[in-house]
């Protein structure tokens, strides 16, 4: 059973290969039939682990990749992988049926469409089953690019292309992040493999850098899955395909940030950070998105902010759920339920959240607007429409008899608990996690109101709306139905739900609490007393009620919020900060003037030269190393010194070249008195053609001009070029007086004659010894001529010259 | 006498610096040119100021002048004359071309011409 599934991730990308082909070749199917057979092969394939698993076993199956550096994929099936893959590969099937009656076969780019989904499809397979760290943030990446490209798929609209690279930013930001968390995370566990990492938690606890993996790997999580404040890219997101709404920004790809939360609660359980942040944030999410959902005025928008929302709901309950570790007992009992909760309702969130996006998208296709404000009145003309519209929402709202009913109730039994759990400050604080969570049910019964109601509800605006409004074909409307058919059934068989996808689930989430699924042994039950919960709920209907009722009143509340005051803003001027800042940056270093550039060059020769030698105090001076004073050399030194003030004093251009040719010559004397015949020799021969050349040059060259450089100019010129020359002078002579060994060069004395039948030592080391850096030498002559020659002889005409010449 | 070799050798880097810093093409040649005779005697000062006689076998010496940093600096000599030379051409064309020598006026900033 367990051979190799690992293989079967690729199954999607494989078959996209021959995508474009089919849809090329035959033309008068839509490729969509052909796609479809992909994610139910899947699907079938992955329902026969299910049983297995319900029994307690887990499949390993190995593809090694580089084994070098201990990388490879590895699938590991276990509760949370089967009830991932499955809603993959189950929701992926729905939705490439939907896609093939909603986008045309002649009009939409097809092959580009499904190419991406079956990227998508693998890369979320790839996510659900890695065991390696490194494999999983791989596939995580894919998603990102694939969704990336699923978002832009109307590439010609702007917005289109807003929304895909938004998204694009915020999740590789968080991508990166985690694969920073992943590779402290192999440090400290010293394994690539979660499993391991797993077993070595009690090695990462308490480690240096737990904190901060806790940090990255939750700001990838939560950029993922649309948290706090990384949620905006989501609404943005919106201008994807609706199947790709419904698919990725629904029941998939924003629930991949859950699975990583799921997956490494075993990890990081015991940490006080991770309760906090995973709790608070997925609460605070809550509630944001809940309030703000209701302000929207296109459907999907209202779903998006609605998904944000729920996904907070999950998030909070994961957070919860790991308070499981530090309590025993009693009290371990009801953080399971928080745990169970957080599954189920993640379960229930990708049914009716799939199927309402799809309606959304059917209700965009058939009256050709998706703003709230011109619909209305649907009801009548498109029932079935409405009906599934209708279950979705009452699920999302938490009414029963409806699957949401049953996770809301679980949700909020967690919340109340929550209090009672008295580390880390829940006691005192612990209160107002029931408080928010009741307020943001209040908002999402409010908004799931609003949006079926004035969608289908009211006076049909017929003359507002861009097409005649009908119902959708049966095709359209099956995998919303099935959705809904699902919704309902969660309510009626919700423990055999619990059983078969559930615990297993929960088992793989709390691993090392229990050894088998069996132990969980929660029911759920729809009836369950007049309890807490209970009561809760009723007064979210009745104030959801009032409030979705007197609506048009209390909404001019959002617009006390200015619009320059908002995460988008924030994150769009971040954006242009970043642009005009790094330009305004650039432009002040980058002036195009060489001065400056020089004077950067040195002032780092300088501060980091005379900075080592003052850190590392190599600064010495040994008297006795220097060889006594000589009386020519004084004096050439003297004529030196001169001619140098010379050059730099020069009024004219003639005057600055002898002097120049000045230095050379003492320079040239300097190598008589230290006894280096060849070199007086060249340097004579040679500062005798440059200053020709130099004099051939001179009348075609301008005269000297200061070209209004002023005293301050002048003064840092001086300031610069003093603290240059300093510096050489300082590290010439600590470095002569620190010889550490003696100079090679006995070698060339003893052996110029017996090995080299030469007796003027320096060009027998030239031509002999050293040979290769004269052939080089000679090259360096040859090129110079030959860019002089090419230089003077070459004249392209430029082509502005020819445009002033037209 | 190293240590009077080492400030003429600092004069002549910060002569060079000077002038390499200002905006006038040829005082930069010029600075270059200073630079390299800096450098050269640098090379020399460093192997040692010490030692009699030339590097050139005679009967009955003994105390060689170090020969490898006059090889070096033979070297150096001739490529900063290869680079001089082209410099100087390249200075001639330039002029002729943009009929300026001020360094200001020739911002490498293609964006505003």
């Amino acid at each position: 059973m367990s051979l190799e599934f690992v293989w079967f991730i690729f199954l999607p990308i494989v078959a996209a290969i021959i995508v474009p082909f089919l849809f090329r070749a035959i033309k008068n199917v839509h490729t969509g039939w052909f796609v479809l057979l992909v994610p139910v092969v899947l699907f079938i394939y992955y329902a026969r682990f299910v049983k297995g698993i319900l029994n307690g076993e887990v499949h390993i199956s190995e593809l090694p990749w580089i084994p070098s550096l201990d990388i490879s994929f590895t699938a590991y099936m276990d509760g949370l992988s089967i009830l991932f893959s499955l809603l993959i590969t189950g929701i992926g099937a729905l939705v490439v049926l939907y896609s093939i009656f909603y986008l045309d076969r002649r009009r939409e780019k097809l092959n580009n469409f499904y190419v991406y989904l079956l990227m998508f499809m693998t890369a979320m397979l790839g996510i659900v089953q890695s065991d390696n760290t490194i494999s999983l943030y791989l596939f995580w990446e894919l998603t990102s690019i694939s969704s990336f490209l699923l978002i832009g798929y109307w590439f010609t609209k702007d917005r289109s292309r807003f929304g895909a690279l938004k998204s694009m930013m915020i999740t590789v930001f968080g991508g990166l992040m985690m694969l920073g968390g992943f590779v402290l995370l192999s440090i400290m566990g010293d394994s690539y493999s979660i499993r391991e990492l797993i077993a070595n938690s009690s090695s990462i606890v308490g480690h240096d850098y737990f904190t901060l993996a806790i940090v990255l790997i939750l700001l990838g999580a939560f950029t993922k899955s649309a948290q706090f404040p990384f949620y905006i890219w989501l609404p943005d997101a919106m201008e994807a395909p609706t199947p790709v709404s419904a698919y990725l920004h629904s029941a998939t790809m924003v629930k991949a940030g859950l699975y990583l939360v799921a997956r490494f609660t075993p990890v990081f359980a015991t940490s006080e950070v991770w309760i906090w942040l995973v709790t608070g944030i997925g609460l605070l999410t809550l509630f944001w998105g809940s309030f703000f959902a209701v302000k929207q005025t296109d459907l999907k928008a209202i779903l998006a902010f609605s998904t944000v929302s729920q996904l907070g709901l999950i998030m909070s309950l994961l957070g919860a759920s790991a308070v499981a570790y530090h309590v025993t007992g009693e009290q371990a009992a009801i953080f399971k339920v928080a745990a169970f909760a957080a599954i189920f309702h993640l379960i229930n969130h990708a049914m009716f959240k799939g199927s309402l996006f799809m309606v959304a998208g059917i209700v965009d296709h058939e009256t050709g607007t998706r703003d709230i404000r011109k619909l209305g009145g649907l009801m009548s003309i498109m029932p079935i429409s409405f009906t599934v519209a209708f279950i979705g929402s009452m699920s999302m709202a938490g009414l029963p008899p409806f699957g949401g009913f049953l996770s809301k109730e679980l949700f909020l039994t967690s919340m109340l608990s929550l209090r009672e759990f008295n580390l880390f400050n829940f006691d005192t604080w612990g209160i107002v996690f029931p408080v928010v969570a009741w307020i943001a049910s209040v908002f999402t019964f409010t908004y799931s109101f609003y949006f079926v109601f004035k969608t289908f509800n009211g006076k049909c605006q017929e003359h507002a709306l861009p097409k005649k409004p009908h119902e959708a074909p049966l095709g359209m409307l099956l995998s919303p139905i099935i959705l809904a058919i699902a919704v309902v059934a969660i309510f009626f068989i919700p423990n055999m739900v619990g059983k078969a996808f559930v615990n297993p689930a929960v088992v793989a989430m709390q691993a090392g609490l229990y050894a088998h699924p069996d132990d969980i042994g929660i029911q759920v039950s729809a009836w369950h007393g007049w309890t807490p919960e209970l009561m809760m709920t009723i007064g979210i209907i009745a104030v959801g009620a009032l409030l979705f009722i007197t609506m048009k009143r209390w909404q001019k509340l959002y617009d006390i919020q200015p619009q320059y005051f908002s995460l988008n803003a924030l994150y769009d001027s971040l954006m242009v900060f970043g642009e005009t800042g790094m330009n305004r940056l650039s432009r002040f270093y980058m002036t195009g003037l060489i001065r400056s550039y020089l004077i950067y060059m040195f002032f780092f020769i300088v501060t980091i030269t005379t900075g080592a030698l003052f850190i590392q105090d190599a600064f010495s001076v040994d008297m006795d190393s220097f060889s006594p004073v000589n009386a020519y050399g004084i004096m050439t030194a003297i004529i030196l010194i001169i001619a140098v003030c010379m050059v730099l004093f020069a009024k004219t251009r003639l005057a600055a070249i002898i002097a120049l040719g000045g230095v050379g010559y003492s320079v040239a004397l300097f190598f008589v008195i230290y006894k280096a015949p060849d070199l007086a020799l060249t340097q004579l021969v040679i500062e005798t053609v440059s200053v020709a050349l130099f004099l051939l040059a001179f009348r075609y060259l301008p005269s000297l001009k200061n070209h209004g450089e002023t005293r301050k100019i002048r003064l840092g010129n001086l300031l610069i070029s003093a603290a240059v020359g300093v510096t050489v002078t300082l590290v010439a002579l600590s470095a002569h007086s620190q010889k550490l060994i003696p100079s090679i060069s006995q070698y060339y004395k003893d052996t110029v004659f017996t090995e080299a039948a030469g007796g003027n030592i320096v060009n027998v080391i030239l031509v002999d010894y050293r040979g290769f850096d004269t052939l080089f030498e000679i090259a360096v002559l040859a090129i110079a001529g030959i860019g002089v020659y090419s230089m003077i002889k070459l004249r392209l005409s430029r082509k502005e010259k020819s445009d002033e010449s037209e | 006498m190293e240590f009077v070799m080492a400030i003429v050798i600092g004069i002549l880097f910060m002569a060079a610096v000077y002038l390499i810093l200002s905006r006038s093409l040829l005082r930069i040649i010029l600075g270059t040119g200073l630079l390299s005779h800096g450098a050269h005697l640098l090379i020399l000062t460093m192997g040692g100021l010490g030692g009699t006689s030339p590097p050139v076998l005679a009967e009955g010496v003994t105390d060689y002048v170090d020969p490898l940093p006059q090889a070096l600096i033979l070297t150096a000599i001739v490529i900063s004359f290869g680079v001089t030379a082209f410099i100087i051409v390249l200075f001639f064309r330039t002029y002729g071309e943009l009929k300026t020598d001020n360094m200001n006026l020739m911002e490498g900033n293609d964006e505003h011409d």
